[in-house]
């Protein structure tokens, strides 16, 4: 019993962080019709960019555990923002209305651009961080084994709440996601009632990558390592969870990742922590078996 | 004989609301529209009508961005300013010429309610009441009120087009009739200075084409703006129309009030042909006699 209550606290940390990154192919796939394959490597990028935000505070001497946390936050959101926007205006913006293979192959070649881009500047070892956030408590005790939760787990979930209790808010309630809405289901007509499609599209892609960098943060606190290829793993998995809630739907990208981490957690404890990976890439393949429209996903009406 | 129309006098005074000049779209080899002048004023509905495939929603395409024309002038003179359409780039004809259009197959966003299909509608205005969004995420006072009055916007046109007990359906889900009603409330929440109507009255009833005409008519008196309408149904054109310009394979070939219309020589023979039978091949000839 103690033991699963651990699992699902590890899992629902690691699901928040799939969710985050989820969110971006989701209102990607959404509003353009096509999975952005660099966003794996936008993670990435916010993760580098975290760590290096860090190391400079922490070189000046800003040592105020919330403020440092506050400005790396700040910086890594902006600027991996702006390697979303440069994505979309260098990948996609030249390609649209080309055929509908071309803007999958140049994000795939930007995705691997990304990779190398960082290897090359900030060399292929792995890049530790020391704990920032440490310490926690012991929620339960039992059989021999404590449960512990960490503040850096329930930092975690908390960001992770309110970012996409805001997220809804923005889609549902804002005329920005209004426009986007729009732009998903008809990008002519919302042009032909003043809709800025273009800018609607690139302010997503913005969107979609400030999450990523979030998460990137998160992910370089909770396991305080990450190297260049670190996009390509999780970007993956955020693609299941998206797939599996129902590609284009924004609950569904969360619901999507929190049982993907939940599933990961669950695997690693009870059967092997090798396989891992294996257990969110079988629900990929049983997904697109079964289920290709996901959990909460509309099946597709191609209209006529 | 298009020389002569294409110099026909236009009201003096102010010039037009909109002024079409010399307008040539082609596609390839194709001449969809050939060298078509006219104009549309304020407070009047101007049809333009022809049979099939003469060009009608090509010149609709053209004064909404959706082509770049051939040759031509589409200049739109509004109190707000001049504007050449012809140069502009496609969302920023309705966002800042202000032309609004519906479509000939219904184009609403079928997922979103009825209400919210008016408040898009409505997006740059409350865009910038937001400042982008910031202000509407974080709830400052000044996006709260233009979003009421974006829904004070939408309910007037709500109850005009007598959709208000639909408001919150999704507007996929409406009767066809009240999907048309639904388009025309849109595109006038968008605060047209031109509406541009491809064929409204399609698929209506005798019933809901009359009503069709009233709401039309009533746009006219209470909003002073010009329409411009493409359709097929007579009962509308002549019903309504204050001018109507007659085209033919992509070129005008008469324009006029309804009664100089109706009794002209050119419509009747593009409309009806001339001894059309005498030019059917034998053997099509022979076989209609055997069919009937």
């Amino acid at each position: 019993m103690e033991y699963f209550v651990q699992q699902l606290i590890n899992g629902l940390t690691l699901g928040a962080i799939y969710g985050l990154i989820a969110i971006g192919y989701t209102m990607v796939y959404g509003i353009i019709g096509m999975i952005n394959f660099a966003h794996g490597d936008i993670y990435m990028i916010g993760a580098f960019l975290s760590i290096i935000c860090f190391l400079i505070l922490g070189a000046i001497g800003v040592t105020f555990i919330p403020l440092a946390l506050m400005i790396v936050l700040i910086i890594s959101v902006v600027l991996t923002a702006a390697y979303g926007w440069t994505v979309e205006r260098v990948a996609y913006r030249p390609l649209r209305g080309s055929f509908r293979l071309a803007p999958l192959i140049s994000a795939i070649g930007m995705s691997i651009f990304l990779q190398n881009y960082v290897q090359l500047a900030q060399g292929a070892r792995n890049k530790p961080l020391q704990p920032i956030i440490s310490g926690g408590m012991t929620v339960m005790e039992g059989n021999g084994f404590a449960v512990y939760l960490s503040y850096l787990q329930i930092v975690i979930v908390i960001i992770t709440i309110v970012l996409m209790a805001g997220f809804t808010l923005l889609i549902t309630r804002t005329s920005l996601g209004r426009a986007q809405r729009a732009c998903e289901q008809d990008q002519r007509m919302a042009a032909l009632l003043g809709v800025n499609v273009d800018r609607t599209i690139s302010l997503t892609f913005v969107a979609g990558a400030a999450l990523a960098a979030v998460a990137g943060l998160m992910v370089t606190l909770y396991y305080g390592v990450v190297d260049f290829f670190i996009g390509f793993l999780a970007g993956i998995k955020a693609f299941t969870a998206a797939v599996l809630g129902g590609i284009g739907s924004l609950p569904g990208a969360m619901l999507g990742g929190v049982l993907i981490g939940l599933i990961e957690a669950f695997w690693s404890a009870y059967f092997s922590v090798e396989y891992k990976d294996l257990a969110a890439y079988a629900v990929l393949v049983l997904v697109l078996i079964f289920r290709p429209s996901g959990l909460l996903g509309r099946p597709e009406i191609e209209k006529v | 004989m298009s020389d002569a129309i294409a110099t026909a006098p236009v009201p003096s005074g102010a010039p037009p609301l909109l002024m079409v000049e010399h307008l040539t779209m082609r596609f390839g080899g194709l001449l969809a529209v050939d060298d078509l002048s006219f104009s549309a004023a304020d407070a009047e509905i101007t049809s333009i009508i022809g049979p099939n495939g003469a060009g009608k929603t090509t010149v609709f395409n053209c004064l909404t961005g959706f082509y770049k024309p051939t040759i031509g002038r589409l200049a739109l003179t509004a109190p707000h300013g001049r504007f050449l359409l012809e140069q502009m780039e496609g969302f920023r004809i309705p966002q800042k010429a202000r032309v609004a259009r519906t479509f000939q197959n219904i184009r609403l966003f079928p997922a979103m309610s009825v209400l919210e299909n008016l408040i898009v509608a409505q997006h740059n205005k409350l865009m910038r009441a937001s400042a982008f969004t910031l202000a509407g995420l974080v709830g400052l006072p000044r996006y709260g009120r233009a979003e009421r009055q974006a829904i004070e916007l939408a309910r007037y046109w709500l109850d005009k087009t007598e959709l208000t007990v639909q408001a919150d359906a999704p507007a996929g889900s409406l009767p066809y009739g009240s999907q048309r009603r639904l388009e025309i409330a849109r595109a006038m929440c968008n605060e047209p200075v031109l509406l541009c109507l491809d064929e409204p009255a399609a698929g209506l009833n005798a019933r809901e084409s009359a009503e069709l005409n009233a709401l039309l008519l009533s746009i006219k008196r209470e909003q002073q703006i010009a329409i411009l309408l493409i359709e097929h149904d007579m009962g509308v054109v002549m019903g309504i129309s204050d001018h109507i310009v007659v085209l033919d394979y992509g070129r005008k070939i008469s324009d006029g009030t309804p009664e100089e219309i109706r009794s002209d020589p050119a419509v009747i023979k593009a409309y009806l042909g001339e001894e059309e039978e005498a030019e059917l091949p034998p053997e099509v000839a022979q076989d209609l006699e055997v069919r009937t």
